[in-house]
C-alpha cells in the first residue's frame, strides 16, 4: 500500500479540495499522542520520586518509541515525493534554498525528531544496566556478544553509577518539558492556521492532556495482557493498574473540559465561522464521529470514580479500548473541521479509501510487531531500577543493623 | 606480548549493600585512593562513603545546552533573513518568537546528547575488556553480588597487606586479579 502510495501520490487517499488533510495526520497525531504516556512515566513520574513507576517505565518507553516511529510514518509518506523528504531539513543543497522557519510544519519537523531522540537515549540509558545483567546471565555466544556490545561494558562500579545516576536525572529533566512542548507543538500545526475551529489558544493544553489521556490507555491495553502472558503480576500490581486508571480519569475529565470550554468559546466569540464549525461538528455530517469522541472520552473515564472499577482489571482493560477509539476520533473530528469551508459551494464529504485504512492498519502491525520484538529480546521491567528500590537496597535497612556502626546509627537514629 | 603478566589488583566480595558501604568507608580511612565498589545498582550512600566529588555531567549537559541554542537561533537567523530572505505570509524575516520552538528542541536535544555521551565519556565506556572480566565471581555483580578491588595503581598499595584489608573490613574470596 505504502509503495503504491509513493508510485502513484497522494492522490489514492480520499482527499479532497476543502479536506486537505485527512487520516495521516489524524493517525500521525494519533500515534505521537500514545508516546507521551511513556515519556511521562519515565520522566515526570520519575522527578516526582513515585517509586512505582519502576515496574511500568521501561515498557511504557518502549511503547513511546514505537509509537513515534509509526507516527513518523505517516507525515513521512504523505509528502508525496519521499525521494524529497529530505528537503525537511536544514541541509545545504545547490538551490541555495532553507527551510521555512516560520512555519509550525517545520517546528514539528524538529519537535517530534527530538522528542524521538530524546526518548531512544532516556530509554537505552535505562536498558545498559540491564543489557549487562543480560551479557552475564547469556547462554549462547551470539547472545553473549549481542548483550556485550549493547552494554558497552558495564560493570556496575560505583564511579560509574554515581554518573549514570546523574545523567538520569538529567534527561529525566530535559525530556519533562520535551512531553509538554511536542503535543504543543504538534497543535500550532492546527492552531497557528486561520481555519474556523482550530484556531483556538487552548489547543496546546487540550493536546498534552489528550496526549497523556491516550498514552496511559495505550499502556493500559498492553500491559494488561502482557502482565498476564508473562505472569508479571508481581511486579505491574494492581496498584499499578489503579494508579494509571486515576491518571486516565483526571485527563479524561481535562478532555471534556476542553470540549465543553470549546463550545463556550464559540459562542462567546461572536464569531459567526467559530461556532457554526462547533455546531456542525455536533450535528453537521459528521456528528456521528464527533459522538462516538465525546461517549468514548468523556463519560468513558468517568467509570473510574469507582475504586471497584479502577481495579478491575476487564473493567480497565476494555475501557482503555474505548479510550483509544475515542482519541483517534477526537482528531479525526478536528481535522475535519475542514469539510465546511467559508465557502458553503466548496463544501465536501471526506471519506477514506481502501488506501487510507489499510495504511493505519498497517501501522497498527508495525506497532505491535516491534513491541513484541522489544517483549522477546530485552527485558520488560527495568531489572535494576526494581532492585534499586527495594527494601534490602537500602543499607540503612533494619536487617542490616547489626552490620558494623554505620547501620546501628541509623537504627538508633 | 610479555611473558610475565602483571597484577591489575585484588577484588573481595561482600554480602550486601550495607557491608559494601561500610568497606568503603574503611577503605578511605585507611587512604586508599584507587578503589572501587560494584553493585547491581546504584548504593544510597555510597559517595559520600567512598568521599567521591561531584558528577561532573551537568556540565557537560549545560554546554550542550547552550550549542543547541545558540545553533537553532542563529540557524533560523541565518537561513531566513541572510542567506535567502524571502517574505512568506507577510511575516518578518527573523524574529525569535517564531524561532522558540526550533531553539527550544535543538537546546533539549543537544543537552541530551551531552548528558549521555558526557556521562559514557566520563565512565570510559564502552570498554569490552576489563581485567575483572577474568574473575569467575564477578559476572554476579548485575545480578545480586557486591564487590570492592583495589587497584595496583594505587600508592598504599601492597600485595599482601591489602588482601588482609579486604579480609578485615568483611571481604571474602579474596582474590589477585591479573591485568
Amino acid at each position: 500500500m505504502v509503495a503504491w502510495l509513493i508510485w502513484e501520490g497522494t492522490g489514492i487517499w480520499g482527499l479532497n479540495n476543502p479536506v486537505g488533510w485527512g487520516w495521516a495526520i489524524v493517525n500521525f497525531v494519533f500515534w505521537v499522542g500514545i508516546g507521551h504516556a511513556g515519556t511521562l512515566i519515565s520522566a515526570i513520574l520519575f522527578l516526582f520520586r513515585q517509586k512505582w513507576r519502576t515496574a511500568i517505565n521501561r515498557f511504557a518507553e518502549a511503547m513511546t518509541i514505537f509509537a513515534v516511529i509509526c507516527a513518523l510514518v505517516f507525515p513521512g509518506i504523505h509528502v508525496g515525493r519521499i525521494w524529497a523528504a529530505y528537503w525537511m531539513l536544514p541541509l545545504p543543497n545547490q538551490m541555495g534554498m532553507w527551510p521555512n522557519f516560520r512555519s509550525p510544519l517545520l517546528w514539528d519537523v524538529f519537535a517530534v525528531s527530538t522528542y524521538f531522540t530524546v526518548s531512544l537515549l532516556f530509554w537505552y540509558v535505562g536498558l545498559v544496566p540491564d543489557l549487562a545483567t543480560l551479557r552475564d546471565r547469556a547462554k549462547g555466544k551470539i547472545r553473549y556478544y549481542a548483550y556485550g556490545m549493547l552494554s558497552l561494558g558495564w560493570r556496575g562500579a560505583n564511579r560509574h553509577w554515581q554518573n549514570y545516576e546523574r545523567a538520569y536525572l538529567l534527561l529525566a529533566g530535559l525530556a519533562t518539558p520535551l512531553v509538554l512542548s511536542v503535543h504543543t507543538i504538534v497543535s500550532f500545526d492546527f492552531a497557528v492556521s486561520v481555519i474556523p475551529g482550530w484556531h483556538t489558544t487552548i489547543f496546546p493544553p487540550y493536546f498534552v492532556a489528550g496526549a497523556i489521556f491516550s498514552g496511559f490507555a495505550m499502556v493500559m491495553t498492553l500491559a494488561v495482557p502482557s502482565r498476564k502472558i508473562f505472569g508479571l503480576e508481581d511486579f505491574i500490581t494492581v496498584r499499578h493498574i489503579e494508579n494509571m486508571n486515576k491518571i486516565i480519569l483526571v485527563t479524561g475529565t481535562m478532555v471534556g473540559y476542553a470540549y465543553a470550554m470549546e463550545f463556550f468559546i464559540a459562542w462567546y466569540s461572536g464569531s459567526q465561522y467559530e461556532s457554526f464549525a462547533f455546531v456542525n461538528r455536533a450535528f453537521g455530517p459528521y456528528a456521528w464521529a464527533y459522538w462516538i469522541m465525546v461517549s468514548c472520552n468523556v463519560i468513558t473515564p468517568q467509570f473510574f470514580w469507582f475504586k471497584k472499577m479502577r481495579t478491575n482489571l476487564t473493567v480497565a482493560f476494555i475501557l482503555s479500548i474505548f479510550v483509544n477509539i475515542g482519541m483517534w476520533f477526537e482528531r479525526f473530528v478536528i481535522t475535519m473541521s475542514l469539510h465546511r469551508d467559508f465557502l458553503p459551494s466548496s463544501w465536501d464529504y471526506y471519506r477514506p479509501t481502501m488506501f487510507d485504512i489499510s495504511t493505519f492498519v498497517g501501522s497498527f502491525g508495525l506497532f505491535f510487531t516491534l513491541f513484541l520484538l522489544f517483549l522477546k529480546f530485552l527485558p520488560a521491567v527495568a531489572i535494576s531500577e526494581v532492585k534499586g528500590v527495594m527494601p534490602q537496597a537500602d543499607p540503612h535497612w533494619e536487617g542490616y543493623g547489626h552490620h558494623g556502626e554505620h547501620g546501628e546509627e541509623a537504627a538508633h537514629g | 606480548m610479555a611473558d610475565k603478566k602483571r597484577n591489575w589488583g585484588v577484588v573481595a566480595q561482600f554480602a550486601n549493600p550495607a557491608d559494601l558501604l561500610h568497606a568503603a568507608q574503611k577503605a578511605r580511612e585507611a587512604g586508599y585512593k584507587k578503589f572501587e565498589v560494584y553493585s547491581p545498582f546504584p548504593v544510597h550512600g555510597m559517595d559520600d562513603a567512598m568521599g567521591l566529588p561531584g558528577s561532573k555531567v551537568p556540565w557537560i549537559s549545560l554546554m550542550g545546552g547552550l550549542t543547541g541554542m545558540t545553533i537553532g537561533l542563529t540557524l533560523q537567523w541565518w537561513t531566513g533573513a541572510v542567506d535567502y530572505p524571502l517574505v512568506i505570509g507577510g511575516k518578518p524575516l527573523f524574529a525569535w518568537e517564531f524561532g522558540l520552538p526550533v531553539t527550544f528542541e535543538l537546546s533539549v536535544l543537544l543537552a541530551s546528547f551531552g548528558t549521555v555521551f558526557g556521562m559514557f565519556a566520563l565512565n570510559k565506556l564502552p570498554k569490552p575488556y576489563h581485567p575483572l572480566d577474568k574473575v569467575p565471581m564477578f559476572k554476579g555483580v548485575t545480578d545480586d553480588k557486591f564487590f570492592m578491588s583495589i587497584e595496583v595503581a594505587d600508592p598504599m598499595f601492597d600485595l599482601h597487606k591489602s588482601q588482609a584489608f579486604l579480609e578485615e573490613i568483611g571481604g571474602t574470596n579474596v582474590t589477585v586479579v591479573e591485568e
